[in-house]
């Protein structure tokens, strides 16, 4: 039994007629509620919801605020490698796409890692597109290995991996895994993802469950907004993120809220996602789970960033680039998608401290520092 | 009177103990220490930034205070002894508070990783405050390993909602043999109040402090609460009644002899 049995008797739902029939009162009654269930979700993300978006706000700040205080986690990204085996239609990776194609050198790491690591983030992201040629997990052990020594937590976001594997970078200094399912609805993901291994809706669905038996300490999932119907979209992220708190309640778990970004290959979103819709989907997901975090990239606005910090969000990306060796030189390099929010680390440190919030960059320490402990031979006298 | 506690035989002089996440800035912190008069304070060594000085929150902390730093983020007893250890090589002394979260939905201490952990520390010499599920055979398994205190939750961490745990917290006050610190649940003042009224040895507060609209008059507040609440336990406040009762309604006749 995995998520993949759950999701699919979720997909048989006719959701469009399930949000019909959303009242105000059934919207006050949830907003009362001091726990909520599946059913009050699929509600918070109704065309009704929308008229009670202040009142959630409310809530959900006030959860937030509860839960995380005022801090928001601050991290980066890195991009090691853009070669590509996959077609995604919407992304700039794309395998077809004529664009240069680069992997850095362990030396390249090392000084994109100095250049980051001088901002002050502890917290990496390093990404990589989907080439087990180019960048194999040893290519990527090896950038762990260099890395360490700059940063107090690695995440991945990588192609999906076996449990072994994640187990592997685990034991290299990785604790984090993000990975989107880009869209739930299996129709669409078929259709977005013409070819390549990317189109194993499954293997895909069960990756954080395969990181979460590895040990995994964080998991971030999320929906490509954009690519599907967002309320469903979102409905199902959510329903995925309640699975796995329930199968792994030591993992810290967070989901992110991505929408499509202009990028090379000009691919329009067919389910456009608005700024009130962005709110909705965030504190509805806050009502319901009010202890897992929440991230918000640079695909998203300065302005609409500053705004969300009091919405329910509780990790940011900073001083991104998209691009192959962006934090170093590579200033014409093509990037995976266009960000929006251009603000130095420096500058998102000023804005946050200025909303009244901490800008958290460290959150995190090598346990290896603390020298070798295995827990099954710590027992009881 | 004489009204000292003391932990692993050191004297402590506010039995309001803080916690330093969830603020705003940490510029506050040394005000919050200032106006509660708290002198335990904890501090999780995973937030803790030794390579940027103004990220680094030691420095905000008054030299005279008594650093607890906490294991959170530990999901297993290794994980605690690992932070411990790293902890104390980082120059943050001998006290640590383990905290062993398996259940991030609820944040709920395990009692048993706890236990193990503790034991381990307390032989390398740690003074080991436990934060733990009130269970009174747990908090004997954790006296039996060394622990210095015990630190029952009176609601999960961050939930504001008080002393739900009461019943189980008086039954450890009255039969463990350490200090019991009342952690994580306290939302107000007299919620803390009423902890020193059951007789805990002390509190910890933050949340209710750090997200307050104005932490150092709130920081005060929780101060001058603990001070209220043990000074009404140490002068054995009169028995409650559920009815007022007239003063002798059954034996009253006899007076007419």
């Amino acid at each position: 039994m995995t998520f993949y049995d759950e999701i699919i008797g979720l997909q048989n739902t006719d959701y469009s007629d399930a949000f019909e029939l959303v009242t105000a009162s059934q919207i006050a009654n949830i907003l009362a509620k001091a726990e909520l269930q599946p059913q009050d979700f699929l509600a918070l993300l109704s065309p009704q919801a929308a008229f009670s978006l202040e009142e959630m706000a409310q809530a959900g700040h006030r959860l937030t605020l509860q839960h995380f205080g005022r801090t928001i986690m601050l991290y980066t990204p890195l991009y090691l490698s853009n070669y590509c085996v996959n077609h995604c239609v919407y992304c700039g990776f794309n395998a077809t796409n004529d664009i240069p194609r680069r992997k850095l050198t362990l030396a390249e790491v090392e000084l994109e890692a100095k250049a980051i690591a001088a901002t002050g983030l502890q917290h990496l992201l390093i990404l990589t597109g989907e080439s087990r040629q180019q960048s194999p997990v040893s290519y990527i052990k090896d950038c762990v290995a260099v890395l360490r020594k700059y940063f107090s937590s690695i995440s991945i976001e990588i192609y999906p991996l076996s449990t072994e594997e994640y187990a592997e970078l685990i034991a290299t200094g990785v604790d984090g895994l993000t990975i989107y399912q880009e869209v739930y609805d299996a129709k669409i993901y078929s259709h977005l993802h013409p070819k390549g291994p990317k189109r194993d809706y499954r293997f895909r669905l069960e990756a954080p469950e395969r990181a979460g038996q590895a040990g995994m300490r964080v998991i971030n999932i999320g929906a490509l907004l954009g690519l599907g119907e967002w309320r469903s979209e979102v409905f199902l992220a959510g329903m995925h993120l309640a699975y796995l708190q329930k199968q792994f309640p030591e993992i810290e778990i967070s989901i992110s809220f991505p929408r499509m970004r202009p990028q090379f290959g000009n691919y329009q979103p067919e389910f456009p996602v608005s700024d009130r819709d962005l709110v909705q989907s965030i504190l509805a997901l806050r009502l319901f789970l009010p202890r897992v975090g929440i991230t918000i990239s640079t695909r998203e606005s300065s302005e609409l960033r500053d705004n969300l910090i009091r919405l329910g969000v509780t990790k940011m990306s900073a001083g991104s680039s998209t691009a192959i060796g962006g934090h170093t030189d590579a200033p014409d390099s093509i990037g995976q998608f266009e960000i929006s929010d251009k603000r130095s680390v420096e500058e998102m440190r000023q804005t946050i401290a200025t909303l009244g919030y901490k800008p958290v960059l460290k959150d995190w320490h090598d346990l290896n520092l603390g020298g070798e402990v295995d827990n099954a031979k710590v027992s009881i006298s | 009177m004489e009204d000292k506690l003391y932990i692993a035989g050191r004297q402590v002089d506010s039995r309001l103990f803080i916690g330093t996440g969830k603020f705003a800035d940490y510029n506050l912190i040394p005000a919050v220490i200032k106006a509660s008069k708290a002198q335990v304070v904890t501090v999780a060594l995973r937030r803790v930034d030794f390579g940027t000085p103004e990220e680094n929150m030691l420095k905000y902390l008054p030299p005279d205070i008594i650093l607890m730093p906490n294991t959170s983020g530990a999901r297993n007893a290794a994980e605690a002894i690992r932070i411990a250890r790293i902890a104390r090589e980082t120059g943050c002394g001998d006290w640590v508070k383990i905290e062993v979260i398996s259940d991030q939905k609820y944040l709920l201490p395990d009692n048993f990783e706890t236990v193990k952990a503790i034991e381990v520390l307390a032989k390398e010499g740690f003074v080991v405050l436990p934060y733990m599920s009130p269970d009174l055979m747990a908090a004997k398994r954790m006296a039996e390993a060394g622990a210095a205190a015990i630190m029952p939750l009176g609601s999960p961490i961050g939930t504001n909602r008080g002393i739900k745990t009461r019943e189980l917290i008086q039954i450890l006050i009255s039969e463990i043999n350490l200090p019991i610190i009342v952690d994580a649940g306290i939302g107000r003042p007299s919620e803390a109040a009423e902890a020193m009224e059951m007789g805990a040895a002390a509190v910890l507060v933050n949340t209710a402090i750090a997200t307050a609209e104005n932490p150092v008059l709130m920081a005060e507040a929780f101060g001058q609460a603990v001070e209220a609440g043990r000074k009404a336990y140490l002068s054995g406040p009169g028995s409650t009644q559920r009815v007022a009762e007239a003063s002798s309604p059954l034996t009253g006749f006899l007076r007419k002899e």
